[in-house]
């Protein structure tokens, strides 16, 4: 073997055993965690990889900027930000849902095509440890492209000398909405792509799942309000699209400003509301969990 | 102490046993764990792993149980899966690096264990490049460095010859009896091939359809009769008489002698008697029953 060597290889000193410090289930759990979040940006792979998620980062945050210039420029005049921060999600959510639908496959089909899940289980790592770092990974990823455009808007702001304590309350509660999109997309998104491990099925499926649903919840809940005239109804269909589901949320949990064509109906209204989106967390997770259950080792 | 002790070890699948009532006692050293396609060997690893429960029975390993004991077992043995389980677009390096992490190993660690690991696997510059485009033999190199990356007390390997050509199937299993005598890491290695355990075993287990066939060291397979063959490159019939002369119970076979082992006194007789007759000794084996026939004979019964 030696001869094969390139020379000025140094020479083999043999084989050195291990004797330093073994971490345990916690940091392997910590270091999955890290490695799908920077996977969620491409950070650690190759550049292609990274072309998709930097350049959705990139189209989230520029409109904020223009926000942010626009109410610079005219500060004379406005007295607030031409698009309150807590509805920034949905009027973003089409680069939001490509985004997830990019990326969720990228962190669970990829380890089910090529079988590299069987790796992860003959390690210290159990399977619900699995599924919580690339939960968590996911979810803080979607958090952080979420939070970006927030920040350069709240910025804008303080430099157009709005009223800082009121912009920050703002930006507070929107942050905290923003966990809550990031949460139910990572969930949703996951499940979905755990299911197949062909990635082109993943990013379909998760793509129809948002984008459909939110179409047909709008329109339905359009005709409802406004030809049946049934405010009530309307509000409760909210709560089948992702979308409008986290919006409800916010508007009636954190008093954001809804973007939905009906928000939660009444106080009955927001506890539902509140609910289910809990409720759609945990089954993502037990979901998720349950896959994980039956994924052959 | 055994490394790997099973008592009564069952696997019942709704249409199949895989695991019958096996009971097996593993030494630190190379153990061939043989057995046709669907023996079992398989399953065995997984319920070894704490991967699979077992449906009755009992496993220890490195004396943990396997069902109450998972984590920590997992901790300290390497696993080399039978199928396909690399990403086609990482690097040998990346790839190792991060099951390193995975292992619990620090990332400094890691990178270090990572460089280390794959050169004694035999992976040198093509560790950059991506794995889809490795060799299947390159392949079995990487998917044995990541379970030897963490410096494992055990490394359970599941068919890690398959798919290879005769050269890198010596290649693989000269790099599986290294990782004993070199690393002082114990092998589970499994095959559906006989004669290639042999080659590197220091103890051999024959599993079938989920019972335990055979199980003893490969020195008492292969102990019985010993014979060294002998080969000349002229006057083989001058040699013969010669090694007579001296005392040996020499066989013709065809143009080689065949002289019975009974001490190592005898390969000196053999030289010397070589040089007298001022000859070329061409060829000077041990020669062994193989395993294949002990279990073809024990087969038969």
């Amino acid at each position: 073997m030696s001869q094969q060597q390139p020379a000025g290889v140094i020479h083999d000193i043999g084989y050195r055993g291990y004797d330093g410090p073994r971490l345990g289930r916690g940091a392997v759990a910590r270091a999955l965690y890290v490695h799908s979040l920077r996977g969620a940006f491409g950070l650690g792979r190759s550049a292609r990889a990274k072309v998709l998620p930097m350049l959705l980062l990139g189209v989230m945050c520029l409109p904020a900027f223009i926000i942010a210039v626009i109410a610079n420029a005219t500060s004379s005049v406005l007295t607030e930000l031409p698009l309150p921060y807590s509805r920034y999600a949905v009027v973003a959510q089409g680069i939001l849902t490509i985004f997830l639908a990019a990326q969720a496959p990228q962190a669970v089909s990829r380890d089910l095509r090529f079988k590299t899940v069987p790796l992860y289980f003959s390690r210290p790592l159990e399977r619900s440890d699995y599924v919580l770092a690339k939960f968590a990974g996911l979810s803080t990823a979607m958090f952080l492209l979420l939070a970006a455009p927030l920040l350069i808007m709240y910025i804008g702001a303080l430099l157009a000398e709005f009223p800082a304590g009121r912009e920050t309350t703002d930006v507070a509660l929107a942050l905290v909405g923003a966990v809550a999109f990031a949460i139910v997309f990572a969930g949703v998104g996951l499940v979905i792509a755990s299911l197949t491990a062909r990635r082109g099925f993943g990013v379909a499926a998760i793509i129809t799942v948002f984008a459909l649903s939110f179409a047909a919840i709008s329109s339905l809940q359009g005709i409802i309000r406004y030809v049946e005239d049934d405010a009530t109804l309307a509000g409760w269909l909210g709560l089948f699209s992702p979308i409008t589901l986290v919006d409800g949320f916010q508007t009636w949990v954190l008093d954001a400003s809804s973007s939905a064509v009906a928000p939660p109906p009444g106080s009955a209204g927001g506890v539902g509301y509140v609910l289910v989106t809990f409720g759609v967390i945990g089954a993502c997770w037990a979901l998720l969990n349950l896959r994980y259950r039956k994924v052959s080792s | 102490m055994p490394v790997i002790q099973t008592e009564e070890l069952t696997k019942r699948f709704p249409a199949v046993t895989a695991l019958d009532r096996l009971t097996i006692d593993v030494e630190p050293g190379v153990v061939g764990l043989v057995g046709a396609n669907g023996a079992g060997k398989s399953t065995l690893i997984k319920i070894l792993l704490g991967l699979s429960e077992a449906t009755s029975g009992q496993a220890r390993m490195l004396g943990l149980d396997v069902t109450t004991d998972g984590p920590k077992i997992r901790e300290r043995v390497g696993y080399m899966p039978e199928h396909d389980c690399l990403p086609g677009d990482v690097s040998a390096t990346e790839f190792v690096v991060h099951m390193a992490r995975m292992s619990g190993l620090p990332a400094d660690a890691a990178r270090e264990r990572t460089a280390d690991t794959l050169r004694h696997v035999g992976l040198y510059e093509e560790r950059y490049r991506p794995i889809g485009g490795y060799s299947t033999g390159m392949k079995q190199r990487v998917k044995l460095a990541q379970a030897l990356v963490h410096d494992p007390e055990i490394v359970l390997l599941d068919e890690p010859t398959n798919g290879l050509d005769p050269v890198g199937r010596d290649d693989m299993l000269a790099l599986i009896r290294r990782i004993y005598t070199d690393f002082g890491i114990t092998v589970l290695v499994t095959s559906h091939l006989l004669g290639e355990l042999e080659r590197i075993s220091d103890h051999v287990v024959v599993i079938d359809a989920g019972r335990l066939l055979r199980s003893s060291s490969t020195s008492e397979f292969t102990r019985t009769s010993q014979f060294v063959a002998v080969e000349v490159t002229a006057e083989p019939d001058t040699v013969a008489g010669q090694l007579k002369a001296a005392g040996l119970d020499v066989v013709r076979d065809g143009h080689l002698m065949v002289v019975p082992l009974e001490d190592e006194s005898v390969y000196d007789i053999v030289r010397d008697t070589v040089a007298q007759v001022g000859v070329g000794l061409i060829r000077l084996e041990q020669r062994r029953h193989h395993i294949a026939e002990v279990f073809g004979e024990r087969g038969s019964q």
